[in-house]
């Protein structure tokens, strides 16, 4: 079981968090966003092998954070509070 | 008699305290600290069980975690356990041990005809076999014939299991030289150190082979040391096995208690950790090596000086490395007569007292029936041995490793692998790093501990006597002649792997699974290096070519309730409760689960539900229904950007909501699918209460929370979560207002201030309440929400004043039925993953609205756009049918094949209307009303209208009645 670092909790088990998906998918606004990039949007994930920027929430205190991890090794690199004001 | 007890001696027993116990009927004494092998040995039972597969007889071999042969069955004074290790199992009084595979016992098994036809089912021999008609048919009789333990059905939990979380600097797995000296450097470089060991007492081999360590006998120096880390406060815990290193070094313990407890699972979060998990003996490679009285070496050393058990009179000792020569001298001493085979011709050392040496020499055959009488070396020569004590070198324990990813490395001078470049975080120390001689252990453990960056203070020193002679690996070879043996358990023999190599099953993992080498409960402990140094010279490839396959955990069985712990029953998946359960019980509800609630499903008892069901229904439509609605969600959305939030988040346009009105609307997924369906009440101008589907709080509150943080930033909307705070009573029906008005709830009910879909605050006995005109009947109905500790007597008095009215009390049966009669969607039950809300008939805001909402595109799509998508609809039947199967498909007959085009997803009689309603999801229905339709169900087809979705009052009169 890993250990995450909520950036307002610390060190908890994996199991009291959730995945919320990549970082940076940004939302595409309007009706008129060609639907490519839509569907990039809501259904196409990078994946990569190696180091990956994602969103995770705390379901303990319910914060939503960016973890920077390495997908091979499960070495966390980072973990920052959305928006920073709160980071840890 | 051949094995023995001795007079004197057996550091682990205590003669004052003898024990008996059952082994397949027969009874067995021993005394207190015996495993069921050492006294099944002390009592000279040589057939502990049968094979796998050949249904061979088998004896003990080792005496610890690696064995592979005694498996037995046990219960009796403890609870029913399969397959237990004999050689790691308590004896304890009033056991009942069986052995295994065995019918009617392990001496005379009636499948042992099974041998004789050995050659013809090598491995692979039934898949290739038994493929026609269909394996499956086969199976049964098969399995029953080849197996292991037998469950007990009757089998009842003891209680749930401990599972206790750990945090400590250091985990030192193994209590042996290594893992003691660890243990105390670690210590004494100030560290919190926590000391496991699967055996009973710390030692390991210390325990039975001779040593001197600082000067001390290895006995006083273990003792000490175990004082002085207790003394320290130090954690240690034998009879505990470290059998698995997962993600960032969590570590499972497993620990066995001799009270008769269940098993404790520990989970160590460690900053580091030793593995000092010693090495494994293995077998010798030659003709019916299976046979019983034919044991680990160090073994029978060990249940000399632990048991005092002499394990035969004539032995055989074989070996190609220094570490039987102890175990020779020791039995020669205590009255056996040994003859030592070397396999060495040079570099062995002198032959023990009273020992006769034969060097150079190796084992070819051993004969005997029920157990080994002789043995014949390669050059012929015949020796008579009722027992054969075997070294075949060592195993380093490097499973944790393994398991933690770390890469192997070949040693050829240790004929082992041996762990290689080094994993963060966990050093590995002595016999386990290939260590042989104590003194290269205590090295061993300072370099270790260094690594770990800790400061190292007094390493131990051996002062004793040392093994010096390397090892001369003796692998099995192609070739061979006789049935030799490398997996036990699973009866895997060298001509099993000649045959995988000539199928070309060369690959180590494929040789694994063609063979099952390497795949039965002791996962290869002994085997899997042989099997593969084996295929290594079928294929003319070195050892580390062929590779090992991979290490998972456990290191060794874990009772699933070790895992489980108290997760059983109600506590696997915990319902959430509402606050006036017990009253509902008292009047007699009937409670089921709905979406993780425990809710009153109808009043009334068990007997005749249906019935019940149909009363309430009906009585609620006459006069007035009472109904704890208190796990609907409220969840609070506040602050300056509340509305502007509360717009982006549902389908309807909400912030024109004026404050103390309600609105009706969906929440749809960024894919457009309607993901939740409620009233969105505003108390005031920054305030507003999603109400939302029962079922759904907890994934609407984490949706609300992502966009909240995630778009609109924590400074200017705050979400609260008040759904536990306040109970929900609601009161339906044509008097509803009648019954309230005899409360005194201090606001006005007059339509005028209180109109339907409106909200007004009152108070009930100086408590606040909110009362909001929302209808889920139909019916003119108020939602009270209060306090939920406070709840209870405002439903008393709602019922007391309610028998005025004949008001009934109705659980969630009787409400779906009325909200099917209105034709009112539960999400999730008459919507699918697939469900758009123009689908539904809301297609207003998707046409009108400018403004961003959640799943706005995705409600353009060319998916979204099409004609003939599923659209809710009412299905009637004619009067006097049965209602519809809910799931039932709509079908149309499409090139003499049916075609579903929709299916029924609410269906109930309604006792108010006197015949049956459904709801359905069916191609185009919106523009169909009227049209019949075939309803499939099983085979049959009956015919369906298609109807608007409301079957009751669909003008809503009711509302205002």
């Amino acid at each position: 079981m890993q250990l995450f670092p909520c950036p307002f909790c610390g060190p908890r088990d994996e199991t009291e968090f959730h995945y919320g998906g990549d970082a940076g998918n940004a939302r595409p606004d309007g009706v008129d966003v060609p639907i490519e990039r839509w569907a990039d949007y809501l259904y196409l994930r990078t994946n990569p092998k190696g180091t990956a920027r994602e969103i995770w929430v705390h379901m303990n205190c319910g914060e939503f954070f960016v973890m920077e991890r390495d997908t091979v090794t499960h070495k966390v690199l980072s973990s920052t509070a959305l928006g920073g004001e709160h980071a840890a | 008699m051949t094995a023995s007890r001795l007079a004197t001696g057996g550091s682990a027993i205590d003669r004052s305290r003898p024990i008996r116990f059952s082994f397949d009927g027969a009874i067995v004494h021993g005394f207190a600290g015996d495993t069921i092998a050492s006294a099944l040995l002390a009592a000279d039972v040589a057939v502990v069980g049968r094979s796998f597969k050949y249904h061979r007889p088998r004896g003990i071999w080792g005496a610890g975690v690696e064995e592979p042969n005694a498996l037995v069955d046990i219960g009796g004074s403890v609870a029913a356990t399969p397959n237990t290790r004999a050689t790691t199992e308590a004896a304890r009084d009033g056991l009942v041990v069986k052995s295994i595979n065995a019918t009617p016992n392990a001496l005379s098994d009636r499948n042992a005809f099974l041998d004789r036809f050995s050659r013809f089912i090598p491995a692979a021999f039934y898949y290739k076999t038994f493929m026609w008609p269909d394996w499956h048919m086969f199976e049964p009789r098969i399995r029953a014939m080849a197996g292991l333990g037998k469950v007990d059905t009757g089998w009842t939990s003891p209680g749930p299991a401990d599972q206790i979380n750990h945090h400590c600097d250091v985990l030192v797995v193994g209590a042996g030289p290594a893992g003691l000296a660890a243990a105390r450097l670690a210590s004494g470089a100030g560290l919190t150190v926590t000391l496991v060991d699967d055996q009973p007492k710390p030692g390991g081999s210390l325990g039975h082979r001779t040593s001197e360590i600082d000067g001390k006998p290895a006995a006083l120096w273990v003792e000490e040391t175990v004082a002085e880390l207790a003394q320290a406060g130090h954690l240690i815990l034998p009879s505990t096995t470290a059998f698995g290193i997962y993600d960032h070094n969590l570590v499972g313990l497993n620990q066995r208690h001799r009270d008769g407890r269940p098993d404790t699972l520990w989970r160590v979060r460690p900053r580091q950790i030793v593995l000092a998990t010693g090495a494994i003996e293995r077998p010798l490679p030659f003709a019916n090596n299976d046979l019983p009285g034919i044991m680990s070496a160090d073994a029978a050393l060990a249940y000399l000086r632990r048991h005092a058990v002499l394990v035969g009179q004539r032995i055989v000792v074989a070996t190609n490395n220094d570490s039987g020569y102890e175990v020779a001298e020791a039995l020669a001493e205590a009255g056996a007569e040994v003859t030592l085979v070397d396999i060495r011709r040079d570099g062995a050392p002198t032959a023990p007292a009273n020992v006769r040496l034969i060097a150079g020499r190796s084992l070819a055959a051993a004969d005997g029936s029920l157990r080994v009488q002789a043995v014949t070396l390669d050059d012929g020569t015949r020796l008579d041995a009722d027992c054969v004590l075997v070294s075949g070198g060592w195993s380093p324990t490097i499973h944790l490793f393994g398991q933690a990813r770390g890469k192997l490395a070949w040693s050829e001078a240790r004929a082992a692998f041996l762990p290689g470049d080094p994993v963060d975080g966990i050093a590995v120390a002595g016999a386990a790093a290939g260590a042989v001689s104590l003194s290269e252990v205590f090295a061993g453990v300072g370099t270790a501990i260094a690594s770990l960056g800790q400061t190292t203070t007094a390493v131990p020193r051996s002062t004793g006597p040392e093994a010096t002679g390397g090892i001369l690996a003796a692998w099995p070879m192609p070739g061979s002649k006789g049935r030799i043996w490398i997996d036990y358990q699973n009866d895997v023999t060298v001509k099993d792997v000649e045959l995988a190599a000539r199928e070309n099953f060369v690959s180590v993992e494929h040789l694994k699974r063609y063979t099952t080498l390497g795949m039965a409960t002791d996962q290869g402990k002994t085997s899997n290096l042989p099997g593969l140094a084996l295929m290594a010279a079928i294929t003319g490839r070195t050892v580390p070519e062929v590779g090992t396959t991979t290490y998972r955990p456990p290191f060794t069985p874990v009772p699933l309730a070790s895992f489980a712990g108290a997760r059983g029953a109600e506590l696997m998946a915990p319902v959430r409760r509402l606050p006036l359960e017990s009253v509902h019980r008292a009047s007699g509800a009937v409670f089921q689960e709905y979406g993780g609630w425990l809710r009153p499903a109808h009043y009334g008892g068990n007997a005749d539900a249906e019935r019940s069901i149909a009363d309430e229904a009906r009585r609620a439509r006459q006069s007035v229904a009472l109904f704890d609605g208190s796990t609907l969600g409220k969840i609070e959305v506040i602050g300056p950007n509340a509305a502007e939030f509360v717009d982006f988040i549902y389908y309807n346009t909400m912030s024109t909501l004026k404050p103390g009105r309600c609105r009706y609307g969906f929440m749809l997924s960024e894919n457009g699918v309607v993901f939740d369906d409620g009233v969105l009440v505003r108390l005031d101008e920054h305030r507003f209460v999603v109400s939302c589907s029962s079922s759904h709080v907890a994934a609407v509150h984490a949706r609300l929370e992502e966009w909240r943080q995630d778009r609109f930033g924590r400074g200017a909307v705050y979400i609260h979560n008040a759904t536990a705070e306040m109970a929900t009573l609601t009161v339906s029906g044509p008097n509803a207002r009648k019954l309230l008005e005899t409360l005194d709830l201090g606001l006005s009910l007059d339509d005028a201030d209180l109109p339907h879909m409106a909200v007004s605050h009152g108070s009930y006995a100086g408590d606040e309440v909110r009362i909001a005109r929302v209808s889920f009947t139909g019916d003119r109905s108020y939602e009270i929400s209060i306090r939920a500790d406070r709840a209870e007597p405002l439903w008393a008095h709602l019922r007391h004043a309610g028998r005025a009215f004949d008001a009934v009390v109705i659980g969630l049966e009787a409400l779906m039925i009325l909200r099917a009669e209105k034709g009112f969607i539960v999400i999730g039950k008459d919507t699918d993953g697939t469900t758009l809300p123009q689908d539904l008939g809301v297609e207003g805001p998707r046409t009108k609205r400018q403004g961003e909402f959640v799943g706005r595109r995705s409600l353009f799509t060319d998916e979204a756009s099409r004609g003939d998508r599923l659209q809710l609809v009412g299905l009637t039947v004619p009067q006097g049918e049965a209602p519809l199967p809910t799931g039932a498909h709509g079908v149309r007959r499409s090139d003499g094949r049916l075609r579903s085009q929709g299916f029924v997803t609410s269906s109930y009689q309604s006792p108010t209307l006197g015949r049956a309603v459904a709801l359905g999801l069916i191609e185009r229905g919106a523009a169909r009303h009227g049209e019949t339709i075939d309803i499939q169900h099983l085979g049959k087809i009956r015919t369906a209208t298609i109807a608007p979705p409301c079957a009751f009052d669909p003008a809503g009169d009711r509302l205002h009645a």
